[in-house]
């Protein structure tokens, strides 16, 4: 095979090739490898994906099925003796001594670690402008943004650099970049996989996934990323195994379209392109139906108390004792802890760290954290109602297509509503799948696909149907 | 709101995130319009059962690898200024 045709293999692809030996999985590191590298060495100038790139391949033969396949991760996770900063300046030369739980899990599936994926600080961001990094680029158009959080591993995916990459979704951190950047992300139900060396954010939420070409690729991260974990409580044993999908049709497939989050506020093309994709689900058999989501326009409020509650928490470990950055020559030591917190955290973090210490405080915690988690009780509500009368939901993944650097960082509550189709099943902890619908203005959309909890396998099922159907091509990305 | 975060920041960094934040909260508050006096709040999103596992001593980090990443280490220990200057 030559170079051009080695790197055109998607990873399930590839894992078939490297088995059957018409491919030494070397070639196939080799070739990303330098991919990688030459965009971490451009900096600003490339597409900025990555904060790490491996600087050879590993000795020795990695085991079955995956064979060697090159994984990139996201800077969020922790892996063992490799810089692992969450996009932050305050874990700045952060060398973890484990490595997280589904890290390992698909490194013993045979996946090898080739790099680290740029990020927004903390996972927090929707455009992947608030990294220790710098701002990643959409290889679909340089000026305008990957989104975010797993920006670095979308943008690496789109661009031909990365043959897969995993992610982390709180509020829609994988779905809307891979929307953006018109790639397949997925997010599991929440407790599907374990959070043991993710980097926390907000620990009810945060989930990790895949960031594909294909949902067949999709599948199969996921086969190798989920089950239980004895060093994370909050992981499950999933009922049933993972399998590669093989839907071509939706027959009898019931799809629920909420008018709450396919309306006011997405933009018309964004919307064009996702009728586009109804039509064609009804060609393969679907039945599209409403369905009613009564408290979905409110998921956003109560996602940002709760996401910002639950970071102010998981983010006082950053006090400059144990690991990462601490601020010189402090007086004594609360102006060590506020000056280290100062200058390691970026805007944004600041801005989330206040947030959730206000709704914490004594006297407005009912009113803040005790409301939004009651609307998190309606909302999961509405989910299981609509489930009784179709199989999936389906959305828009995000309300616009990938905007300007730079437009939005004025104005965060304008960022926000980016998560605005994505937060719902965040809080409800459903599944939801984004693939690439079409194009709008040459860009990118995406059209979610929820499910309830656990029917992953079907999900993935109707999504590979309908990625059939639409026959995206991606390939303006590639660089 | 800083002092509590452990936050130091300086009056020109306090006036935007004020205004930032007041825009963000008046976004909050349209939760307000729900009647949400028979709801519970959230605790798990998905049904668990089960989550006991024996309680038995595993292996943890060495003292050395747990203090290999320290900004000051003294005698075994983490360093910091002192609390009081």
């Amino acid at each position: 095979m030559n170079a051009t045709d080695v790197l055109r293999l998607s990873a399930g692809e590839a894992a078939d090739a490297i088995d059957s030996g018409s491919l030494a999985a070397r070639e196939l590191f080799d070739a990303y490898r330098e991919r990688a590298a030459a965009d971490r060495a451009a900096g600003a100038e490339g597409l900025n994906c990555f904060t790490w790139v491996a600087s050879q391949a590993p000795a020795g033969d990695a085991p079955a099925p995956l064979g060697g396949v090159p994984l990139a991760v996201k800077d969020l996770f922790c892996t063992e003796g490799v810089p692992s900063q969450a996009g932050s300046r305050i874990l700045e030369g952060y060398l973890p001594p484990y490595t997280a739980s589904v890290v390992s899990r698909l490194t013993r599936a045979g996946a090898t670690l080739i790099a680290k994926t740029n990020q927004d600080e903390f996972a927090m961001g929707s455009s992947n402008e608030n990294s220790a990094f710098g701002v990643v680029r959409n290889p679909w158009d340089r000026e305008r943004v990957p989104g975010g959080s797993s920006g670095g591993s979308a943008a690496a995916v789109a661009a031909g650099l990365a043959p897969w990459a995993l992610g982390t979704d709180t509020g829609g951190s994988i779905r809307q970049p891979a929307a953006l950047c018109g790639i397949v992300g997925l997010k599991p139900t929440y407790g599907a996989v374990s959070r043991y060396g993710m980097i926390a954010f907000a620990s009810s939420l945060d989930q990790a996934g895949p960031l594909t070409r294909d949902v067949a690729d999709a599948a199969l991260m996921l086969r190798h990323m989920v089950g239980r974990d004895h060093c994370d409580a909050t992981s499950l044993a999933f009922p049933e195994e993972i399998e590669l999908p093989s839907a071509e049709r939706l027959d009898g497939i019931r799809l629920g379209v909420p008018k709450e989050l396919t309306g006011e506020g997405i933009e018309t093309g964004v919307l064009d392109s996702f009728q586009a994709t109804l039509v064609l689900a009804q060609e393969l058999g679907a039945e599209v139906q409403p369905v009613h989501l009564p408290h979905a326009p409110h998921a956003l409020s109560a996602y940002y108390v709760l996401a910002p509650a639950e970071c102010s928490s998981n983010l006082a470990r950053y006090d400059g004792v144990r690991y990462g950055y601490r601020a010189p020559d402090a007086r004594d030591l609360l102006d060590m802890y506020t000056r280290t917190r100062h200058d390691g955290f970026g805007a944004e973090v600041k801005r989330r760290i206040m947030l959730g210490t206000y709704a914490l405080s004594s006297g407005y915690y009912d009113a803040y954290y005790g409301r939004a988690q009651r609307v998190r009780t309606k909302i999961a509500e509405d989910f299981r109602t609509a489930f009784s009368d179709v199989d999936f939901i389906v959305t828009p993944t995000a309300p616009t297509v990938a905007f300007r650097l730079g437009e939005k960082t004025a104005d965060p509550l304008a960022m926000y509503l980016n998560d605005y189709c994505t937060v719902p099943m965040s809080l409800a902890g459903i599944p939801a799948i984004s693939i690439p619908g079409g194009l709008s203005e040459g860009l990118p959309v995406g059209f979610q696909i929820a499910g309830p909890a656990f029917s992953e396998n079907r999900l993935l099922d109707g999504a590979h149907a309908l990625e059939r159907a639409i026959g995206f091509d991606g390939d303006a990305a590639r660089v | 709101m800083a002092r509590l975060a452990r936050l130091a920041l300086s009056e020109e960094e306090l006036e935007p995130m004020a205004r930032e934040l007041s825009a963000v909260l008046d976004h909050i508050a349209r939760m307000g319009e729900l009647d949400l006096s028979e709801v519970p709040p959230t605790s798990h999103v998905v049904e668990v059962t089960g989550a006991l596992r024996p309680d038995e001593p595993r292996p943890c980090l060495p003292r050395e690898i747990a203090l290999a990443q320290a900004p000051a280490v003294s005698d075994g220990g983490f360093l910091v200024p002192s609390p009081q200057a």
